[in-house]
Parts: C-alpha cells; sequence; structure tokens
C-alpha cells in the first residue's frame, strides 16, 4: 500500500491511461460489433462461422494475441487496441445476436406488416428489447479488457499494467501491490455500474 | 351495403404463390373481388393456403403470379412500406411490443407517419374507446399487464389507428377462449358497422365465419372451392369439402339458435 499512498498522482495518470485503453478499444469493438452481431442474427449460414472465428480469437491467449500483433503494427498503443478490440468481438457479437434473436416473431411480423421499415424496425423493436442482453455483453467485454489491458503494458501501451512490470522488474512488490488494487477496484466499479445500468434497461 | 368510401375495394387476379422447391403451389390462381366496405372470411383447414393469401394482400409475401389492386391500384404501385401503412394488420399472437405503453403501441403507425403528439393522444383515446377499453385505465399500462382478450382488443385498435381502408385479420381470436372470442366476435362486427372499413378476415373456425362475414370465401389446398354468402355457404355447399367444413358445425349452430327462440316463445 506504501506506493499507492506515496505516488496517488502517479497510480492515477496510468488508471487513466487504463480507462482511455479500455473504453477506447471498448467503443471500437462495439462500433463493428453492432452491424455484425445483426448480420449473425439475422444468417445463420453466415452466423455460425463468424461465432466461430471470434470464438477461436477469443481462446487466443492475451498475451499471445498480443505477440502476433505486434510483427505487423508494432509496440504501442495501436497494436493493444487491435488485440483489445478483436478479443471482444466474441462476447459483443455472441450478446449481441442473442439478444436479437430472443425476440418473439409475432412481434416482428406485426411490426413489418404494420409498415416499419427494416431500419425503425431494429431501432424501435428490436434494440430496446434486446438492450439488457447488449449491455450485459458491455459489462462482461469490460471487465476483460481491463484485465487484458493489463497485460498490454507489456507491448508499451501504457496503463496500470506498467506497475506490475515495473514492480517485477524493480523487485519493488508495493508497485505490484498497487497496481493490483487499482487494476481490481476498476474492474469491481466498472461491473457495478454496468449491473445497474443493465437493471436500469431491462425495466 | 353499409359501407362507402371508408372501405376499399380489393381484386386479385390469377394470385399464386410457389416457394422454391415445392413441388404445389401455396396458393394458385386465385381470382376474387372484395367489395368496399364487406367482412370477407377466409375459411378453410390449416394448410389451404388462406394466410398466405392473406400475407400477399399486404406484400409480406410477394405473389408469385397474378396481380392485387386495391380501390383499382395495383399494390406494387407503391413500396411495401407506404403499402402496409395504409392496411391495418391484426395477428392471432398479437406481436404487442413489451417494451412500449398500451397508448405507444396504438400510436405506433401514426407516429411512424409523422403525426402530431396532440394528435396521436386523441387517436389513442378515441381507439380505446372503441374497442371498449377505458381510456384512462388503459392507456399508461404495458401489454403483460392485460388478457389475452385486452391484448387483442389494443391489438385491433393498433391497427386502425390510422384510419386504414382495408384491415387484414390473421386468425386474430384463435388464441382467446370461447367466451372472450364471441364477444370480440361481435365487437369486430359493431366495429365494421360503425366504421365501414374492408375486412379480410382468415379463419379456420366455420362458426366464427358464420357468424361475422359478409361475405365467406372457402379454401382448399389453394385454391377457392366456393365464394359466397353464409347462408349458400351453409344451405348449398358447393363440394365435399364446404359440405364437411359446414356440415356438422353447422347443425349444432343451427341448434344454438333456435334454443332462445324457443325460449322466447312463450310470450
Amino acid at each position: 500500500m506504501t506506493y499507492l499512498i506515496r505516488h496517488p498522482l502517479e497510480v492515477l495518470a496510468l488508471t487513466g491511461q487504463h480507462l482511455v485503453l479500455t473504453f477506447g478499444s471498448l467503443a471500437i469493438a462495439l462500433i463493428i460489433a453492432l452491424p455484425l452481431g445483426v448480420v449473425v442474427a439475422r444468417n445463420r449460414r453466415f452466423g455460425g462461422p463468424t461465432l466461430a472465428v471470434l470464438g477461436v480469437i477469443y481462446t487466443i491467449p492475451s498475451l499471445a494475441l498480443l505477440a502476433f500483433i505486434v510483427p505487423i503494427l508494432g509496440l504501442g498503443t495501436l497494436s493493444a487496441i487491435v488485440a483489445l478490440v478483436a478479443y471482444a468481438q466474441m462476447i459483443l457479437v455472441r450478446n449481441i445476436a442473442a439478444g436479437l434473436r430472443g425476440i418473439d416473431p409475432a412481434q416482428l411480423d406485426a411490426a413489418t406488416g404494420l409498415g416499419f421499415t427494416a431500419l425503425q424496425r431494429l431501432v424501435r423493436v428490436e434494440f430496446p428489447q434486446a438492450l439488457p442482453t447488449i449491455v450485459g455483453g458491455i459489462r462482461i467485454a469490460t471487465v476483460s479488457l481491463i484485465a487484458v489491458a493489463t497485460v498490454a503494458s507489456y507491448i508499451h501501451a501504457g496503463g496500470l499494467g506498467d506497475l506490475l512490470f515495473d514492480g517485477i522488474h524493480q523487485d519493488y512488490p508495493q508497485k505490484i501491490i498497487a497496481g493490483s488494487i487499482a487494476a481490481a477496484v476498476l474492474a469491481i466499479a466498472a461491473d457495478l455500474l454496468l449491473r445497474s445500468t443493465e437493471r436500469l434497461v431491462r425495466r | 351495403m353499409a359501407s362507402s368510401d371508408r372501405g376499399a375495394a380489393l381484386s386479385l387476379r390469377g394470385v399464386g404463390v410457389s416457394y422454391p422447391g415445392a413441388s404445389v403451389a401455396a396458393v394458385h390462381d386465385v381470382d376474387l373481388e372484395v367489395a368496399a366496405g364487406e367482412l370477407a372470411v377466409f375459411l378453410g383447414p390449416s394448410g389451404c393456403g388462406k394466410s398466405t393469401l392473406l400475407r400477399t394482400i399486404n406484400r409480406l409475401i410477394e405473389p408469385t403470379a397474378g396481380s392485387i389492386a386495391i380501390d383499382g391500384v395495383d399494390g406494387t404501385a407503391y413500396d411495401a412500406v407506404t403499402l402496409r401503412r395504409g392496411i391495418g394488420y391484426v395477428i392471432q399472437a398479437v406481436g404487442l411490443f413489451p417494451h412500449l405503453t398500451i397508448s405507444a403501441n396504438i400510436g405506433v403507425v401514426p407516429s411512424l407517419l409523422g403525426w402530431g403528439k396532440a394528435r396521436i393522444a386523441a387517436r389513442v383515446d378515441e381507439l380505446l374507446a372503441l374497442v371498449r377499453l377505458e381510456p384512462a385505465r388503459y392507456r399508461a399500462r404495458m401489454p403483460r399487464e392485460l388478457s389475452g382478450g385486452e391484448q387483442q382488443r389494443v391489438g385491433v385498435a393498433r391497427a386502425l389507428a390510422a384510419e386504414p381502408r382495408l384491415l387484414l385479420m390473421d386468425e386474430p381470436f384463435g388464441a382467446v377462449d370461447a367466451i372472450v372470442r364471441t364477444s370480440l366476435q361481435d365487437e369486430i362486427r359493431a366495429i365494421h358497422r360503425e366504421l365501414g372499413t374492408t375486412i379480410v378476415f382468415v379463419t379456420h373456425d366455420t362458426d366464427e365465419a358464420l357468424r361475422i362475414a359478409d361475405r365467406i370465401v372457402v379454401m382448399n389446398a389453394g385454391t377457392i372451392v366456393q365464394n359466397d354468402v353464409p347462408l349458400r355457404v351453409l344451405a348449398a355447399p358447393a363440394n365435399d369439402i364446404v359440405r364437411g367444413l359446414v356440415g356438422i358445425d353447422a347443425a349444432s349452430r343451427r341448434f344454438a339458435e333456435a334454443r332462445p327462440l324457443l325460449a322466447r316463445e312463450p310470450t
């Protein structure tokens, strides 16, 4: 705890980096996952193989995933973001597709029959009802990304992982403890926040 | 004929629907005229093509042959979305949107059409009264708080919201219990009389068809086997298929109708 108490600003700055890395990646991941999830939900022939590929990416250990990307994009934040975005796809796409597939087909028939365009139906009927499942996916993805982002420090992407790796290299356990606590607090806070959001949209 | 300009005339010419890979057509060469303001019932066993035929009218299914005109204008003259917004649509499973209040459900087509809030609110109250749900009590409720019969009343109100001149109903009362079904049938007759909307109604229930129809279109194996007023379908079934549909049901119906008459006789 001593490092944390003596250097709160350093820890705070690294936490800020960590947040930017996590939520920046999450935002990009969502922009890709939303249309992908819609297509996966609609088209089973495309959906199955897509989820299988994303599943394979998801099972690659995070350090290995980062290692694969470094030769292509080099060290740094960009590589880390690409890895985090790829890693989050599985969780996000699976939940978006599950949320959309869970909707009563009678509602879809009624909506189309009453004159909704495909987009209006998606925005007004399907997404609002899939939202709790989608937010659930965002929650799991966020917590996972906070964890994976600590490893991304290894390829010079910054964040709280810096404290962990410095602590190891400098044989300075207080740094490791500070980094661990900060990362854990971040993950728990994100989880709680998104859980309450999930409850809010479920009503 | 009670009605007038408030109902659309419907004309089907040589309409066919074949699905790729299927050896027989789901609907084959159907010619049919439904007059403005008429309540026509498609009656037949499941799989006879009656729902498929209904769904070609609002182009949920595109016919593979023939043409469909509403008031003389071919349905393909509009884009499908525009066409559907002008046609009411009620289905057996109701399909209310569970995340929206009753008033938002009823106001959904007017809102797609860009009506103002005040106009939609006034129309919602008018429709709730029409389907006999007290506006003040039901407006703000959610669909899950309503019984099956009440939900279908809302379904009917939703379909009528933008004052369509044609209303399509696909086995709308098939999922509610018998007593509620009878009162809903009476009410759809009353609404039909009041509004003059042309209604095409699909059912496999002969009693229901006899009870509500101006005209019964009996279907079997994708074609029309008889198209006549209820009394003629009952009195002069065109063939064994129609006879089978109206036979035993008709006898029990005649009995049910005779009973109140007998009871009344002494007075």
